[in-house]
């Protein structure tokens, strides 16, 4: 079963197409990872998987459902989505950030309940910052601020986490502590992840599935290994390399050649 | 978010309402005639028709308290709208152009048709307004990167260019028309009867209440498009609302007391430092501070030069002027 699956899925700005004919599905319960070249349409395509960009044609069935028929609402405790570089208003706290992640499942009468109280305390506790709770979201370091944004997507209770580019911005060690966060949700809660990644040998690491965008579709797909070939970084990043097996976790690593001829 | 961080926010809110109150009372009393409390409150509980100060407090300074209540907290509430649509802290009801809009429908009309009751400008100011500033909603919200606060500031520009192009025209033709939009504009509570002006105060009232039903909608909102999308938020829907509130709240104020600026600019950011960022709190405590502001400011215009009086206008502009210098210098430090 898969999570989400598109159908004939046409993605465009104005005139210009940028997904054009995709069917591709992301599979429950694994970790999938999106990547291809600056301006590929990997975060395009990631957002309508979230329903932020009407198809051209084409339908993005979520859980076997056509997504732009599902109310917003409904969608909203199905999959999270945490946006490229959010930023948060001025002056908001860690626990009021988080508690937005409520809002679905709270309406015009029912505000505030127990369970989202809990919901909301669990979602810091489980991304450690439950002591930040009462600090401004603005005075926190980059990655403890992603921390504060990922928990406000558990808050949401979701089965799917669709999150754009998630470190960017991060030194290695925050990038790594977001990437075994995730990995932990997926396995612990076996929540669906899938996210935009620049970072290959990250991709490599964390992936149960990696997705290629290139040339407005899907050009590969599968297993890190069965993916990430020499031809394939050729072709689609126009970049010379070596692919040769980590030493430690035997997924791809991936070793970029510069202008220096490596023999 | 749980009851021991909501009583914090409660207790300065309750502080607020009793300010109001205070400063209410105080607006009954204060003017060229000084009239003491037991007198007001006489005025209220067993009205003497012989007496002067009961027909003074219960006719003019009624009208004039609450009025300058609702044009307050109109404006304070249409502030804090306006900067969670526009994601703009420097964001004003003034932006929508509904100034300019307001003037230009006055001239328009007195000049077709020699408006001559108080209340035919009420409702000509509030359809100006109205117009300029569903323009302006409907230009910011075209196309790509809506509600951008770029596109609402240059939109509003705009419009309000436009508007004040038309108003110079038509003065051009009739001279006349000059006295009576100088006298409105200059932002005024006095001569204004309940008996006219209690329809406008009536879909104020109505707009302040909606408002403070939406705190939640208006939080979620202001963490930007793409996050309020994802959390299920039906944003086109909001968006319409709020501009319809901004428009009807800004509209009325600006009909009922002609432009009276800073109020939406500055109780916003007094009462996000002051009390706090969560709408749910800001909402009511910016309503009841703008009117709390609004009531002090007219109290000061009404006595600062006796036996005339200040335009109340003035009075906020002199305030709110330097707090603003100081808000800009102080966030453009910020983003150094």
């Amino acid at each position: 079963m898969s999570a989400i699956t598109s159908q004939g899925l046409t993605l465009s700005y104005q005139d210009s197409v940028i997904i054009d004919q995709l069917n591709v599905s992301v599979p429950k319960g694994k970790v999938t990872v999106l990547i291809g070249g600056n301006g590929s349409g990997k975060s395009t395509l990631l957002k309508s998987f979230a329903r932020l960009l009407k198809p051209q044609q084409g339908t993005v069935l979520l859980n076997g459902v056509d997504i732009q028929r599902k109310a917003t609402a409904t969608v909203a405790r199905e999959l999270a989505i945490l946006p490229q570089t959010p930023v948060a208003p001025e002056g908001i706290s860690v626990r009021q950030l988080v508690a937005l992640g409520r809002y679905p499942y709270q309406s015009w009468l029912q505000q505030w309940s127990d369970e989202d109280e809990t919901m909301v305390n669990r979602a810091l506790a489980r991304t450690g910052t439950l002591e930040l709770a009462d600090r401004p979201v603005d005075s926190l370091s980059g990655g403890q601020r992603q921390r504060a944004w990922i928990a406000m997507t558990l808050a949401q209770d979701t089965d799917i986490v669709v999150l754009d580019e998630p470190t960017t911005f991060l030194d290695l060690s925050h990038q790594m502590e977001v990437l075994e966060l995730l990995r932990e949700l997926n396995q612990q809660e076996q929540k669906t992840i899938v996210m935009v990644l620049h970072d290959l040998n990250l991709a490599c690491r964390y992936a149960d599935q990696i997705l290629v965008v290139h040339e407005q579709t899907i050009y590969a797909q599968g297993t890190p290994a069965e993916v990430l070939t020499e031809e394939l970084v050729k072709t689609v990043f126009d970049l010379n390399c070596r692919i040769i097996p980590d030493p430690f976790f035997d997924t791809p690593l991936c070793i970029p050649f510069g202008r220096e001829k490596i023999e | 978010m749980n009851s021991a961080r909501e009583r914090s926010p409660l207790i300065k809110l309750i502080l607020l309402a009793g300010v109001l109150v205070f400063a209410m009372l105080l607006s009954l009393m204060t003017g060229a005639r000084w009239i003491p409390l037991s007198d007001v409150i006489a005025a209220f509980i067993q009205p003497d028709a012989m007496n002067i100060n009961h027909i003074l407090v219960s006719s003019t300074r009624l009208s004039r308290t609450l009025m300058a209540v609702v044009v307050g907290a109109s404006l304070a509430v249409a502030g804090v709208l306006m900067q969670a649509l526009t994601r703009n802290p420097l964001a004003s009801p003034g932006l929508f152009g509904i100034n300019a809009g307001a003037a230009f429908i006055i001239i328009l009309f007195s000049t077709l048709f020699t408006l001559t009751s108080l209340q035919a400008w009420l409702w000509c100011a509030f359809l100006g307004a109205a117009l300029a500033g569903s323009l302006v909603w409907l230009i910011g919200n075209m196309g790509q990167g809506r509600m951008n606060p770029l596109r609402i500031v240059l939109a509003g520009a705009a419009m309000t260019a436009l508007f004040s192009a038309f108003s110079q025209a038509l003065l051009v033709v009739s001279q006349e028309g000059l006295d009576t939009v100088m006298f409105w504009l200059a932002g005024s509570l006095t001569e204004r009867s309940l008996t006219l002006v209690w329809p406008l105060m009536l879909l104020s009232a109505l707009a302040l209440g909606l408002a403070l039903i939406c705190a939640r909608q208006v939080n979620v909102l202001s963490a930007g498009e793409e996050i309020a999308i994802g959390l299920g938020q039906r944003l086109g829907l909001i968006r319409l609302l709020l501009g319809i509130l901004i428009i009807v709240l800004a509209g009325s104020a600006v009909a009922l007391a002609g432009s009276i600026g800073f109020i939406g600019l500055i109780v916003p950011h007094m009462v996000r430092k002051g009390l706090s960022i969560d709408h749910r709190w800001l909402l009511p405590g910016s309503a009841l501070a703008g009117a709390t502001l609004l009531l002090l400011a007219d109290l000061v215009s009404r006595v600062v030069i006796l036996p005339q009086e200040v335009p109340v206008g003035v009075m906020t502009a002199l305030l709110g002027a330097p707090f603003f210098i100081l808000l800009a210098r102080r966030r453009g430090a910020h983003y150094a």
